[in-house]
């Protein structure tokens, strides 16, 4: 017999998030009802009922301010969904990392195939989301692209974080701390469905130093066509969340994989 | 030659809990070789190190003469797993599962395409090609695991318990498939509680316990120097056996349960007398490893 084709190993985190990517295929039909059934919803039934309220008040319409609050939040939660629920299958029941880890690859490739998988599927998510809004008349210029790649950032910079929590988890239940300690104040506080200059100072100050504020400034001067301020410390913000929560997520998951 | 693996003194501990104690073990190329002993002897970690999947405490593991773990995926590369538990991708059909699994070892899909036809072929699956893993038996899921560890021809095929749980047939088959892989020039490292498989499969083998080799050896070689050639299992009331065995020479005679068993190198005299007690039933049988590893290992429980 030949000996091994010789392996081509810078591509093994795109090995894992291949892997994922075939099953998201497999999931097409179910994921698109989602995608574009969930911010349908959301963008209908809130932002016209609210927005019959609300507008006038904003530099923008409602409907706009919505949908980008959405979009940054939708992200975030796509990403961290699939990086506690998803990764935690594959690492505990499945057991598909003890399979992946007898061939080639490393942890450090599992964790970054997950990750940009994670964010993948949040760029996903996010693109139903401003179909449906451009459809609803809520996005202003072709500019609003740009939010794809940022949804991408704030993709990797949740999974990240959420895969401390998976690397710590001893079942799913663990999960539910993460999302209605963590993940539910983030989306009710920062900006998602009301101006946060509604909020006393120190909460907005508390904000500031949490991510998804960023990801919300960055995104809504996209979708109404205005300047976009403080790029750079919005994106550094991010960045800064997305390296650290690696970081600790890549040791305590060597000490949990590594026995 | 070069043996594949080259383990020195090689320690490992989980907290207080020494798993490994300074076990020696050295596997030359093209043979079939079985690692044996109790649960908790050391046997998964001992595989485990030598993949470089767990930091170790003490020692020198190399493989492929790499050390490990710093070769860890180079020598990865060439070595093809079956572990304990299915881990098949319960997401993905029978093929997806090994198209999916030799984009791991940066395998193209268009290079393994002939491989995996093969494969199917080898393990009998080429007609479940598309089912799903949840629609496969027992047996069906660890034929195509062990096709799964040949996707990138290794060299070296590591096989924890293979065939745990698995009917005759079953095992048979996989028995006559790791033959062939052995005449193909593959090196076979297997661990296993099955006995009877070690003797059929393995050209040699070591028992380990407490983590430390107890014995190594070829399973004859093993037989002969532990136990006498033949055994008589005599079933029955304990006192009506053992009173019937009292007067027994040239026999060594261990009680276990409710079981005599006789080790002796001529049984005949034994059997004459056991022919007088209708009350007992006795087994005449050549020694096997099992007698070696329970005389070496000894018959307590472990979990």
């Amino acid at each position: 017999m030949p000996t091994t084709t010789r392996p081509r190993f810078r591509h093994a985190a795109f090995a894992v998030w291949a892997r994922n990517m075939l099953v998201l295929r497999k999931m097409l039909w179910s994921s698109l009802v989602i995608n574009f059934g969930e911010p349908l919803l959301y963008l209908v039934g809130l932002g016209f009922g609210l927005g019959m309220y609300i507008g006038g008040q904003m530099d923008m319409p409602y409907l706009t301010f919505l949908a980008s609050g959405i979009l940054a939040s939708s992200a975030m939660n796509t990403a961290t969904f699939e990086a506690l629920f998803g990764v935690f299958t594959r690492m505990v029941p499945q057991k598909s990392y003890d399979a992946m880890l007898a061939s080639p690859l490393q942890i450090a490739d599992i964790l970054v195939g997950e990750i940009l998988y994670c964010a993948t599927k949040s760029v996903i998510h996010g693109s139903g989301i401003l179909v449906v809004a451009a459809l609803l008349g809520a996005v202003t210029g072709w500019q609003a692209l740009w939010v794809l790649p940022l949804l991408f950032l704030v993709g990797l910079s949740f999974a990240s974080l959420a895969l401390i929590m998976t690397a710590l988890a001893g079942s799913y239940a663990f999960f539910s701390y993460y999302t209605t300690l963590v993940m539910m104040p983030l989306m009710l506080l920062s900006g998602v469905f009301y101006p946060i200059t509604a909020l006393p100072v120190l909460v907005q100050n508390i904000l500031y130093g949490l991510p998804l504020i960023h990801a919300v400034q960055l995104v809504r001067p996209l979708m109404a066509g205005l300047p976009v301020t403080d790029v750079a410390l919005h994106l550094a913000v991010l960045v800064a969340y997305g390296v650290v929560g690696y970081l600790i997520a890549i040791r305590l998951i060597h000490k949990r994989l590594s026995i | 030659m070069e043996p594949v693996v080259d383990i020195r003194g090689l320690t490992k501990r989980f907290g207080e809990r020494e798993v490994l104690r300074g076990l020696d073990l050295t596997v030359p190329a093209g043979i079939c070789f079985g690692v044996l002993g109790p649960n908790g002897a050391g046997k998964t970690t001992t595989l485990r190190a030598l993949l470089g999947l767990t930091p170790v405490s003490g020692g020198e593991v190399r493989v492929f003469g790499e050390v490990m773990p710093a070769a860890g995926r180079a020598v990865r590369a060439r070595c093809g797993v079956v572990p304990q538990a299915d881990n098949l991708d319960p997401d993905f059909t029978v093929i997806e599962n090994l198209q999916v699994y030799a984009r791991y070892f940066g395998l193209a899909d268009a290079a393994v395409a002939e491989r995996i036809r093969e494969l199917l072929a080898f393990v009998e699956l080429t007609d479940r090609a598309d089912a799903p893993i949840a629609t496969l038996s027992g047996g069906m899921k660890r034929r195509l695991t062990m096709a799964r560890a040949l996707i990138n021809r290794p060299e070296l095929i590591i096989l924890d318990e293979p065939t745990t749980g698995l009917d005759p047939q079953v095992r048979r088959m996989i028995w006559a498939r790791l033959r062939a892989l052995r005449e193909e020039g593959r090196t076979l490292l297997l661990t296993t509680h099955y006995m009877d498989e070690a003797e059929r499969l393995c050209d040699e083998l070591v028992i380990i316990d407490h983590g430390k080799i107890l014995e190594r050896g070829t399973p004859r070689e093993l037989i002969r120097k532990h136990i006498e050639s033949e055994v008589l299992e005599v079933r029955g009331k304990v006192e009506q056996a053992s009173a019937a065995l009292a007067g027994a020479k040239d026999a060594r005679i261990e009680l276990i349960g409710d079981i005599h068993y006789c080790y002796t190198r001529d049984a005949r005299a034994l059997m004459a007398t056991l022919e007088q007690h209708h009350e007992l039933t006795f087994l005449h049988r050549p020694a096997s490893l099992e007698d070696v590893f329970l005389k070496l290992t000894g018959h307590e429980l472990r979990d």
